[in-house]
């Protein structure tokens, strides 16, 4: 209340400065006040009767409609005032729930994360960064210990909050998998099941899974309604992309899902992805697929790590360092 | 409890003789400009609340005069349809009536004090006090 009072005779003193000199540097003084004032929280309402209070002081002899007019003025103040505590608390409130999700987005990061595992006979990269604080892209290494390594890659249809839930559904239902050495297509299936049973209609998961059997160098895959991969074949220099049809994970539940099998010539890599990639877009224009693919090779010299992050940073740039979906890139290189 | 004066609240015109007469306590009791146009605000808000969802009812003023403190205490009557999820409606930026008009969170600022009961069927009762400081 005090700090109020002093700032009233403040007020004043600006008042009849400006009144006397007509000069901007008063209105600047005027501006910084209104800014000080609304750090202490002062409604628009307050500054009126502060106003109509230094009139009254400066000129005693003030006619009557001009008093009655700043009555009347501050009467229609109110419900600014009203509105401006209002947004205040609404402020606080996003604040609270920014610092939620910020928690939130931490657990799932733990819930989700996943360990690439360090093989002789593969170089792997992997790289998977959310476009708002949640992920809605999935990836995940299984390695068995004797040769077989699962790589899933999957993206939620829709960003944020939702998507990221769904996510660690996807992530549990994995785990619960029994550890022995299962086909990509039967992986899909089950998915597919549990998805169907739990999750929303309205929500659509898409998801390649691939296994790399490391004694045979044979990639054998499958997708649900996902981004298609490319291979590169070292010798060539050149992409092929790689791809089974098959129904987004959700729709039936007696969806079967196909698969394929490669040969994995040394040096030659695979790469998985999501739209988030492929979709990228340099102001209005969608980045075309042979961009990325260009890109890519042109960081192919590098380990597969560097590769994934220098593809990443490159899109970055081009699209201002304001990522509009989830982008998850993986490659996988074979070594010996 | 025995209050000094009420307005019924029938039709929108109501809604100004209800200010007036709230305005008039609130000066009496020494209340300054900006809180009597604070206090003139919120019994808009609970006359108009009135006046849109339960038809009639009606403001009542009391001047509130204890050992330390002054203050004006309004009542807001009615036998409406009552309101079914009281934290809804106070929830910020929560109104049915479009967004605009402070709502009951505006009433609850506005004053210093703020009760409501309300049952479904039957009516709602809000207290607001503001006191003089």
């Amino acid at each position: 209340m005090s700090t109020l009072k002093l700032e009233l005779e403040n007020y004043k003193e600006l008042l009849q400065e400006y009144i006397r000199t007509k000069d901007e540097q008063a209105l600047y003084q005027a501006e910084q006040f209104s800014k000080q004032s609304m750090q202490h929280n002062i409604s628009p309402e307050e500054i009126i009767n502060v106003h109509i209070q230094s009139l009254e002081e400066i000129y005693p002899d003030m006619p009557d409609y001009i008093q009655a007019s700043m009555s009347f003025l501050l009467e229609t103040m109110i419900s600014y005032g009203l509105a401006y505590q209002e947004y205040q608390s609404l402020r606080e409130r996003q604040l609270e729930l920014k610092s939620e999700i910020s928690v939130a987005a931490n657990m799932q990061k733990t819930l989700l994360s996943t360990v690439k595992p360090e093989l002789d006979e593969l170089d792997i990269g992997a790289l998977s960064v959310p476009a708002k604080q949640m992920n809605g892209d999935y990836h995940h290494f299984v390695y068995d210990g004797d040769g077989a390594l699962g790589i899933a890659v999957a993206d939620v249809i829709g960003k944020g909050v939702p998507a990221a839930l769904c996510m660690s559904m996807i992530k549990y239902s994995m785990d619960s998998f029994p550890e022995m050495r299962m086909d990509p297509s039967v992986i899909l299936g089950s998915l597919n099941r549990v998805v169907e049973r739990n999750v929303d209609s309205s929500m659509f998961i898409t998801m390649f899974y691939g296994m790399y059997d490391t004694k045979d160098h044979t990639f054998s895959f499958s997708s649900a309604g996902h981004e298609p991969g490319f291979y590169y074949h070292k010798d060539k220099d050149e992409f092929e992309e790689i791809d089974v049809p098959g129904l987004v994970l959700g729709v039936s539940a007696e969806t079967t899902y196909k698969q394929k099998q490669l040969k994995v010539e040394q040096g030659d890599m695979v790469i998985l992805l999501t739209d988030g990639v492929t979709e990228c877009r340099q102001g209005d224009r969608f980045i075309e697929q042979e961009e990325i693919l260009h890109v890519i090779k042109s960081y192919a010299h590098l380990p597969s790590q560097e590769i994934v992050e220098q593809v990443y940073k490159h899109f970055e740039r081009l699209q201002d360092f304001q990522l509009r979906d989830d982008f998850t890139l993986i490659i996988l290189r074979r070594n010996v | 409890m025995d209050f000094q004066s009420c307005v019924n609240i029938k039709k929108e015109w109501d809604i100004v003789g209800a200010r007036q007469l709230g305005r008039d306590i609130a000066r009496k009791i020494g209340f300054g400009t900006v809180d009597q146009a604070r206090i003139a605000t919120a019994i808009s808000e609970l006359a108009r609340n009135i006046y849109l969802y339960a038809g009639t009812g009606k403001i009542c003023f009391e001047t509130i005069e204890e050992m330390e403190q002054k203050g004006i205490m309004i009542l807001a009557l009615d036998n409406g349809p009552g309101i079914k999820e009281l934290s809804l409606v106070m929830e910020d930026g929560y109104s049915t009536s479009g967004g605009l008009g402070a709502g009951l969170p505006g009433v609850k600022r506005l004053m210093d004090e703020f009760d409501i009961h309300s049952e479904e069927g039957k009516g709602t009762e809000i207290k607001v006090i503001k006191w003089l400081r």
